[in-house]
């Protein structure tokens, strides 16, 4: 660069305001636009679910919380949560691992099939369930002795009386099902940006398997696994549609948070669908600080961290 | 020197190559893969008469052309909005602006059945926008307009979030080129920013639109299952599974999901080409 650009561009506030940004009318003009545009889409529908949510008193508020059917809601997602987010997390590592560290034919094609789940209806997620699982499905005709697809399988699933379908296990496969690529996509990209030398290295002095992943990998992609964890696990939390298929709906055993929601809503308890819903507004906002909390550390380790690039990259 | 060279480059430092790939397909083949072959296996037992029967009934041909409509309308909306928002975000300073940055991916983090009856309620005759609307004889509830606003709510944050990188990654200097060259602030927003934002622009698009198409939760509420009227294809496959006909809602959602498929591919097209453009810039 000449030494002309760089005085050129040393005070940049200055050269900001002349050339490369908008008159301050416009400038304020676009931030008015911008700040009600949100205002009305995002922190409107968020403020007037807490003020809905109290709008019996406080009491009532508890009350609608404290019910039986609450409860089991309440658990029962957390329950769909807990089994789905590590398995996703183990899927998520693996696929990194595989995707960036190796180079393999078909990397791309196996790209796009992790990203499936996201482009798929949640209502087709959870009908191609029932369509495996379900009395018509492929394993439900167990039942049916006379022409089972699967023999070994589906007298197994009979024999031990498992129910899938309109049952937990089907709320929790459906559940997976969504929120399958969400660790994955956080970790390929960060762990194809760190590359391999430094796990070579590790190996090269004599480190076994795991010690490299436990002690050079893991450190590295801790945030980017965190990050992906945090939404993995709201929507796992917050999965209305694919589990509303699978779920059959019974109240008290089968239903979610957000299928109790709906229940609420359907009896016309507004009040009540709007206190549960609090719940997961304030799990969403959780999330949101989260989130911005590991982008801001993910930034701060970035900065203070140019050494990991001096260190002569072995080959 | 040559084989020996690609003999060096068979040998794997780095192990567990079989086992993480081995388990990624497993798990992608048990959950996704075979699960999505269902819905071609049980469309196969409909003859294709039947199929296409099916699939152009009425209802669903209604449902078809609101969802593309309404999903399209929607993500056109954000395109022009979210750029706003993004470029307000990167260029601007302003009070609170960092709580809005992170408030922006509230429809990621917001479940959809929250967002479905907070909008449903927000703009009935009683809630506080469906008040002010109604003297004006607008309706949102239970109508069109109310699945294009949910579908507005979600999509936002596509847009931003992919146009938001680029914008902070542009070269201040071909902006301040064009400016000393003469062009008016428009002119070079015109005619230098904004081509070098229309890939991720596409992409934002293609994304929020496709996740329009399949979204369920946060557009029933507020749609009010009017037949013909306000039923979204997702409802229509969910109404012929809560009446057990399975065919029928698997041939509708074979539609959909090649809709989907043909919509990922062009999106990977479309990120492809934003990288590209971006590296280029960059080099």
């Amino acid at each position: 660069m000449t030494p002309v650009a760089t005085t050129f561009r040393s005070p940049p506030q200055v050269v900001h305001h002349h050339t490369t940004s908008e008159p301050p009318a416009v400038r304020r003009a676009l931030i008015a636009v911008a700040l009600v545009f949100l205002s009305l889409f995002l922190f409107l529908p968020l403020v007037f679910v807490f003020v809905q949510a109290f709008a019996k008193g406080i009491g009532f508020y508890f009350h609608t919380l404290n019910d039986p059917n609450a409860w089991s809601a309440i658990k029962l997602t957390l329950l769909a949560a807990v089994i789905a987010v590590p398995l996703n997390c183990v899927f998520g590592v693996c696929a990194a691992w595989a995707i960036a560290k190796f180079d393999f034919r078909g990397k791309n094609v196996l790209l796009t099939l992790i990203d499936l789940p996201f482009s798929v209806s949640p209502v087709i997620a959870g009908l191609i369930y029932v369509l495996v699982f379900g009395a018509q499905g492929w394993l439900g005709l167990y039942k049916n002795a006379d022409n089972p697809h699967f023999p070994w399988l589906a007298n197994w699933l009979n024999e031990q009386d498992i129910k899938i379908i309109f049952a937990v296990p089907g709320i929790v496969l459906a559940t997976i099902f969504v929120t399958v690529p969400f660790v994955a996509r956080e970790l390929i990209p960060l762990m194809q940006a760190q590359g391999r030398s430094e796990e070579e290295a590790a190996r090269v002095l004599g480190a076994s398997g795991w010690q490299t992943f436990w002690r050079v990998t893991v450190p590295n992609i801790k945030w980017g696994l965190i990050y992906g964890v945090i939404l993995c696990n709201a929507r796992a939390m917050g999965e209305f549609g694919a589990v509303a298929v699978v779920s059959g709906r019974i109240r008290g055993q089968t239903n979610t948070m957000p299928l109790h929601i709906e229940a609420l809503y359907d009896d016309y308890n507004f009040t009540g669908a709007f206190a549960v819903a609090s719940l997961l507004a304030f799990l969403a906002l959780v999330t949101l600080g989260l989130k911005t909390w590991v982008e801001h550390k993910n930034q701060e380790l970035d900065e203070p961290n140019p050494q990991m690039s001096q260190i002569p990259q072995i080959k | 020197m040559a084989t020996n060279r690609t003999k060096a480059r068979k040998i794997r430092v780095l192990p567990g190559f079989k086992l993480t790939l081995g388990f990624t397909l497993f798990y992608l083949g048990l959950i996704v893969l075979i699960p999505l072959g269902a819905v071609f296996w049980k469309t196969a037992t409909l003859t294709w008469p039947q199929f296409w029967q099916t699939i152009t009934m009425p209802t669903a041909m209604a449902s078809y052309r609101l969802t593309f409509g309404a999903s399209f309308c929607a993500a056109l909306v954000n395109v022009v909005f979210g750029l706003i928002v993004a470029w307000v975000l990167v260029r601007y300073e302003f009070f609170g602006k960092k709580i809005v940055d992170a408030l922006v991916d509230l429809p990621f983090a917001l479940p959809t059945a929250v967002a479905g009856i907070t909008l449903a309620t927000l703009y009935s005759e009683h809630g506080w926008l469906g008040k002010l609307l109604l003297p004006l004889g607008i309706t949102v509830a239970n109508s069109r307009l109310g699945i294009f606003v949910a579908l507005t709510f979600i999509g936002l944050p596509f847009i931003v979030r992919t146009v938001q990188p680029i914008l902070e990654d542009l070269d201040p200097e071909l902006e301040e080129a064009a400016s000393s060259l003469g062009a008016s602030r428009w002119q070079v927003f015109w005619r230098v920013i904004l081509p070098m934002l229309t890939p991720a622009l596409l992409t934002g698009f293609a994304l929020a639109f496709a996740r329009a198409l399949g979204e369920y939760g946060s557009v029933i509420f507020i749609a009010g299952n009017k037949p013909m009227l306000t039923q979204i294809t997702p409802l229509i496959i969910m109404q012929e599974l809560d009446m057990f006909d399975y065919p029928k809602a698997t041939a509708i959602a074979v539609v959909m999901l090649v809709v989907s498929f043909v919509l990922l591919l062009s999106i990977n097209v479309l990120q492809w080409w934003t990288n590209r453009y971006n590296t280029n810039n960059l080099a």
